[in-house]
């Protein structure tokens, strides 16, 4: 171990240098944003409820890719994981983006009522059900709900950044051990806010119906979208001559491992939620499935069976695949790319229930909110270290193999 | 891991793996795992081929120090997970869809999510089933009798012990060059072991 021990890092070993081209990428995100928020303006003032649906989709797309990331982290607290500290700066990168986030919602505000059913004055009048719920589902309830999760995420995602950026000047061991007694209360806290949150934000935009799993289901998606992120990034940055030679073929191939198992695993939760309503057939549970079997909306349940579970289970069996930068990345994009698929055939069917409706302002949103997104990470990438360089665990990682 | 498991692989996985002839080969003791490391990439680069590394426990990197091949034991398990699976749906489909067809709970004869969990887990039932089978198999397990366990010192190797034993049916291997060599390595000891 003593060898080992004194492999440590220069700070300019992990940023980016001076005049590298990711230093433009925060302003190209900046003008991606103002893109998209130009053209939100100008298509959403003629169709408001189409805007808010799409910024609702892309929203929630980037926020659960930070959710997966804060998670991520305190999982690799609580388990004390070495492999993964080389990754785990970009993964604090990316949750940095949650405060920033509650602005990102501000926009959905405005649109409450045309989102949620549930909120239309005088909806709880002729139907008990919305009337029974209605405790849970009001809008200053909700409005209280959402700033509580937001202040929760904020919280843990700020505690876990400073205190591993500060231990890159203190290089104190203390730290580390702080944070890993908090990550395990930090988790349920997560755990329950995420599933609420997914109630709130997407499961109450059908009123009458409940799925006792959906908050698994969403943090199910978030965490493989996330992975799927953080194999990209690391990809990307390899070819970028960015930590090149500190993240490795092991740690991709463990990133690989992992997008491979929650793949499997967001196939499991979306099965059983689908298999217990399909099997029992109950109508105030079938429904949300009878709207996404209809129409156009089964080619997207079609694509979702073959696109987010068979076509990545099989493509990332393999070891060769998992190794490589190039072959890994192709698989991280084409789970984002389902992941966005996931949240769109959730949420959409409650505007265009007639069928799949493509519209320029999901575009839009996307180039607004993901604009934002890539912005604030790289801006972030270019003010610190790409990893934690004074970890206590940083040797054991750097010279981290697969058995 | 490297007990035993590490033997590499031949082309012919049922015939007798023991060498004809007087010897068995040699089996040479390291005092560390370093040691045996080093050892391993010399009697590799030496270009021998049938020859193992015997430890008590796990040593990281020695099957690349060894030069052994990755396994094939990933493909056999994804065979037979497949083979599980194809054969938990047909059951399903021919019992409910062609050999006794009943309507349950208003469903269709052929309703395939209803056939996904046992699907799923004779997949799982078939794979694991590889696995520990293609490992036994791969290592030529269970094996009741192997001439290394004649040797005393080799007793101590699941103990505090790491060994070298190349065998006689190697094409390299030479009753007189063969155990030199090994000494030169490092090894404490060296011994010529009957068949």
């Amino acid at each position: 171990m003593t060898e080992r021990e004194r492999v440590t890092l220069r700070p300019e070993q992990a940023s980016i240098p001076p005049d590298h081209p990711w230093n433009r990428l925060p302003m190209i995100g900046a003008g991606g944003a103002l893109v998209g928020a130009a053209g939100c303006a100008i298509l959403g003032a003629g169709n408001p409820r189409q805007f808010f649906f799409s910024w609702l989709v892309s929203f929630l797309f980037f926020l659960s890719l930070a959710l997966g990331g804060l998670f991520f982290v305190l999982i690799q607290y609580a388990a004390q994981g070495s492999w993964g500290i080389v990754v785990r700066r970009i993964g604090e990168t990316i949750f940095t983006t949650i405060p920033g986030m509650a602005l990102l919602f501000v926009p959905l505000l405005f649109g409450i009522h045309d989102l949620y059913e549930w909120a239309h004055p005088g909806a709880a009048d002729h139907d008990a059900l919305l009337r029974w719920k209605a405790p849970f589902l009001n809008v200053p309830f909700f409005l209280l709900r959402a700033a509580i999760y937001f202040a929760a995420w904020s919280a843990i995602a700020i505690l876990y950044y400073r205190g591993s950026r500060r231990q890159d000047t203190s290089g104190d061991p203390a730290t580390s051990a702080r944070l890993r007694k908090f990550a395990g209360p930090a988790i349920i806290v997560m755990a329950l806010t995420q599933s609420f949150a997914a109630i709130d934000w997407i499961m109450s935009l059908t009123p009458h119906w409940y799925s006792t799993m959906f908050g698994v289901y969403f943090f199910a998606g978030s965490f493989v979208g996330f992975i799927a992120l953080l194999s990209v990034m690391a990809a990307a940055m390899q070819r970028a001559r960015l930590l090149d030679t500190i993240i490795t073929a092991e740690h991709l191939h463990d990133l690989g491992k992992f997008l491979f198992a929650f793949t499997a695993f967001w196939a499991y939760i979306a099965f059983s939620q689908f298999f217990l309503m399909w099997y029992a057939n109950l109508p105030e549970e079938t429904i949300w499935y009878k709207a996404r079997l209809a129409g156009s909306w089964k080619l997207v349940s079609l694509l979702l069976m073959a696109g987010h579970f068979g076509i990545p289970f099989f493509y990332l069996m393999g070891r060769a695949v998992k190794r490589r930068a190039s072959t890994l990345a192709i698989g991280g994009v084409w789970i984002l790319a389902m992941h966005f698929v996931d949240l769109y055939w959730q949420v959409m069917p409650t505007l265009h229930p007639e069928g799949v409706r493509p519209s320029v302002l999901d575009v839009a949103a996307f180039l607004a909110v993901g604009g934002c997104f890539v912005g604030a990470v790289t801006w972030l990438m270019r003010r610190q270290a790409l990893v934690p360089l004074r970890d206590p665990r940083l040797p054991e990682s750097l010279a981290f193999e697969n058995a | 891991m490297a007990f035993a498991s590490l033997r590499s692989l031949r082309p012919a996985i049922l015939s007798n793996p023991l060498p004809k002839g007087p010897h068995f080969g040699i089996v040479a003791e390291f005092g560390t795992p370093a040691d045996l490391y080093h050892a391993c990439e010399r009697v590799r680069d030496a270009g021998f081929t049938r020859w193992d590394a015997h430890t008590p426990f796990p040593v990281h990197g020695l099957e690349g120090a060894m030069g052994l091949r990755r396994s094939p034991l990933p493909w056999i398990v994804l065979v037979m997970g497949l083979t599980g699976a194809t054969l938990g749906f047909g059951l399903q489909w021919w019992v409910h869809a062609k050999a006794y067809p009943l309507v349950i709970s208003g469903k269709p004869y052929f309703s395939w999510p209803a056939f996904i969990p046992i699907t799923f887990e004779l997949g799982v039932l078939f794979a694991a089933l590889g696995a520990v089978l293609g490992m036994l198999g791969l290592n030529r397990l269970p094996m009741h009798y192997h001439p290394l366990f004649r040797s005393k010192v080799f007793e101590r190797v699941t103990d505090d012990a790491f060994f070298i034993s190349i065998e006689s049916w190697d094409p390299r291997f030479d009753a007189a060059a063969t155990p030199k060599l090994l000494e030169s390595l490092g090894a404490r000891s060296v011994e010529l072991l009957e068949s």
